[in-house]
């Protein structure tokens, strides 16, 4: 699972109004090479919500990006900060390990790389 | 301009939406906002089901661009260069590229037209000079081709064709084997009887210079029977790449199908360049596959050496041997064969694959426009039936909701419930408006019950979404399936979402009959009497007299094929 899928996800039981973003628990995480295109990177950058992408690259042990951005136009011209996005958005990969819901704590648990979102019967 | 587009025979009803999207794809339409289609001819007395229609286009450039690759050769052999030095399993992905026509034998300048040769003469001397001469100087090196459709026409019988063509001032040399202006003359007979079809083309003699012509080589690479990985409904890879071309996937853009399966829709997408993600239900499908070599994953990759022909790999053979002594790797590549066997498909993987219930979708709240693209073939009931989170009791209210004990929580499978189309259909709808990028494109298969008759058909709508092309594709006699394209043309507000609901409710209740859990498969499979009652034998009649020719599912590579057949 790269960040992007988990910038993407929440929590979706019943009743969870605070199930963004989900707390990565890692037991192995791993980095898969992935093309680099700028036009992508700048249409996605809005998109994403980067304090969420911010601690979940942080909890796969990656610490290069910046804590906010504050001029993201200039941000975007920079290919230094556009490779360090790049990585954490789409390089980055948990391979095991689980999600974790942080308003009930439900694991989703992930596996060979594919998080298992689907809820239980009571959770529909 | 008008340019003669020549078909090939196969997928009548997909033809010209694919030449359609390829035209926006290479930019012939600057102002997305208005979906104009092309305009669109018929030779004199021909059918929409002729592989000759004429075709209004704004450029050369864009002609070639959808006939495709002209100058292939160069292009390859680069990359095939670049590709040994880099010494990276990636290179073949250079080969790649956005939008490869397949159902387009060939776009070509019409110089003339006639129902025989006299006609053709006099047509092919009065097109303007200018038009002719800078093909015809003694620089350039020229073929002529002669085809036909419907008939065989000898050598012997070829070559008096081409004696006869003396009224065309070639001056440049022959050049069988690569020259630069190919000109080709396609006759077409007109049939007598012709096995129950449509009146299909009347005799026609075309004559004009070659602007580009396809090549199908893609399709052998990545025929189903070539995959590691197969379902039970895994899409043909023809029809998975037309869907790929009608969403416009090509580099940079993301693209998502809810349904993945085993992947085989992303795997056209993402020859295109596209960056893909999928979802499905069945965590056995998408994490497990048939084991560490055999999953959706391994899709991707597939050892593809039959991608190159032979004078490439001839190439590749002699840099490879230049190349040997840097690379450094010796023993383990000694051959580019057994390089080439280490090479993987370089399609990229899935940005991500997740185990999801499109019923109930996980997003988080606000995420929305974020795919360029959405393309799937929707579970509707016939070969595999669609299912949602909670089980069918559950949903009933048959039994009371219960909670699963903590201990069994690991590996639970939580139960599901049956998934109607027009549920399916909707949560898909609702899905795509919120999560596509404006003209961003939905492209799905719809069933359509044939007994109703092809005319009146209810197609799902929604108002975030244009329709722009919708193509039949004939399955049997009782139904058909549709590929339907959408852009996203309007913004998805609350408002919106309402309305939504309330169409798909309408939608839903005039399509009750067969759209509910079990009817369509029921209806397509039962027996004719059980269905049909005594109309049954009349309509199979009908079917056969007015759709029988889109019908046709054998696959005709070339003129010449279906003359044998």
């Amino acid at each position: 699972m790269r960040l992007l899928t988990h910038n993407m996800l929440s929590c979706n039981i019943k009743g969870v109004t605070n199930g963004f973003p989900l707390r990565i628990e890692v037991e192995k995480s791993m980095e898969k090479e992935v093309d680099f295109n700028i036009d992508f990177l700048k249409s996605i950058f809005s998109k994403v919500e980067w304090t969420a992408l911010v601690e979940a690259a942080r909890s796969l042990g990656y610490n290069d990006l910046p804590e906010e951005v504050v001029d993201s136009s200039t941000m975007l011209e920079s290919s230094d900060f556009l490779k360090k996005f790049h990585h954490a958005l789409l390089e980055l990969h948990l391979e095991e390990g689980a999600l974790i819901c942080p308003e009930t704590g439900r694991r989703f648990p992930v596996n060979k790389g594919i998080p298992n979102m689907l809820l239980h019967e009571d959770e529909v | 301009m008008w340019y003669l587009c020549v078909f090939l025979h196969r997928l009548l009803d997909y033809r010209r939406a694919e030449v359609e999207a390829l035209a926006e794809l290479f930019g012939a339409f600057d102002d997305h906002q208005l979906q104009r289609p092309l305009q669109w001819k018929l030779p004199e007395n021909h059918h929409p089901d002729s592989p000759f229609h004429f075709v209004n286009l704004p450029s050369e450039e864009l002609a070639r661009n959808i006939a495709n690759r002209t100058k292939r050769a160069k292009v390859k052999m680069r990359s095939i260069l670049s590709g040994v030095f880099d010494g990276s399993s990636l290179f073949l992905r250079r080969f790649g590229r956005s939008g490869v026509c397949l159902l387009v034998k060939g776009i070509y300048e019409l110089w003339g037209e006639g129902d025989n040769y006299e006609e053709l003469e006099k047509a092919v001397t009065s097109y303007p000079e200018e038009r002719k001469l800078p093909y015809l100087t003694t620089e350039t090196t020229f073929r002529i081709v002669v085809d036909s459709f419907g008939k065989i026409i000898n050598f012997e019988e070829q070559n008096e064709r081409i004696q006869s063509l003396k009224f065309v001032p070639f001056k440049g040399r022959v050049n069988l084997k690569n020259p630069e202006q190919k000109f080709w003359l396609m006759e077409t007979d007109n049939y007598g009887s012709n096995n129950g079809l449509p009146p299909v083309v009347q005799k026609r003699i075309f004559f004009g210079r070659e602007v580009g012509a396809a090549d199908r080589k893609l399709l052998p690479t990545y025929q189903l029977k070539s995959r590691k990985y197969l379902g039970p409904t895994a899409m043909d890879a023809e029809v998975a790449f037309l869907m790929a071309n009608q969403a416009l996937a090509t580099k940079g853009k993301l693209v998502y199908d809810p349904f993945v399966g085993t992947g085989s829709i992303l795997v056209a997408a993402a020859h295109f360049g596209a960056m893909t993600m999928g979802a499905d239900i069945d965590i056995r499908v998408v994490r497990d596959g048939r084991g560490p070599d055999c999953n959706v994953w391994s899709n991707f990759k597939q050892a593809s050496h039959h991608f190159l022909d032979f004078s490439s790999l001839l190439a590749l053979d002699v840099c490879f041997r230049i190349a040997l002594p840097f690379i450094g790797c010796d023993g383990f590549y000694s051959s580019p064969i057994c390089f080439l066997r280490s090479i993987e498909y370089g399609l990229p993987m899935p940005i991500s694959l997740l185990r999801a219930d499109n019923n109930l979708p996980p997003w988080r709240q606000g995420l929305k426009e974020i795919f360029d693209a959405i393309i799937c073939d929707p579970p509707y009931g016939v070969r595999a039936g669609g299912r949602k989170s909670g089980g069918r009791k559950l949903l009933k209210g048959v039994i009371d909701p219960y909670t699963v004990p903590d201990d069994k929580r690991t590996g639970h499978i939580p139960s599901t419930a049956p998934y109607s189309l027009a549920e399916c259909v909707h949560d898909l709808l609702e899905l795509a408006a919120r999560m596509l990028v404006m003209n961003g494109r939905l492209v799905f298969f719809y069933p359509v019950l044939r007994e109703d008759g092809t005319t009146n058909i209810n197609f799902p709508k929604h108002p975030c979404f244009t329709m722009v092309a919708r193509c039949e594709q004939i399955l049997s006699f009782r139904y058909s399936r549709y590929l339907i394209t959408m852009v996203k043309t309007g913004p998805y507000t609350d408002d919106i979402a309402e309305l939504a609901m309330k169409m798909h409710l309408e939608f839903k209740e005039n399509h009750l009959k067969w759209l509910e859990d079990g009817n369509l498969h029921s209806a397509v499979f039962s027996p004719a009497s059980s269905v049909n009652g005594a109309s049954g034998d009349s309509n199979f009649n009908r079917d056969c007299e007015t759709k029988g020719a889109n019908g046709k599912e054998k696959e005709f590579h070339s003129i010449s094929d279906v003359i044998r057949s």
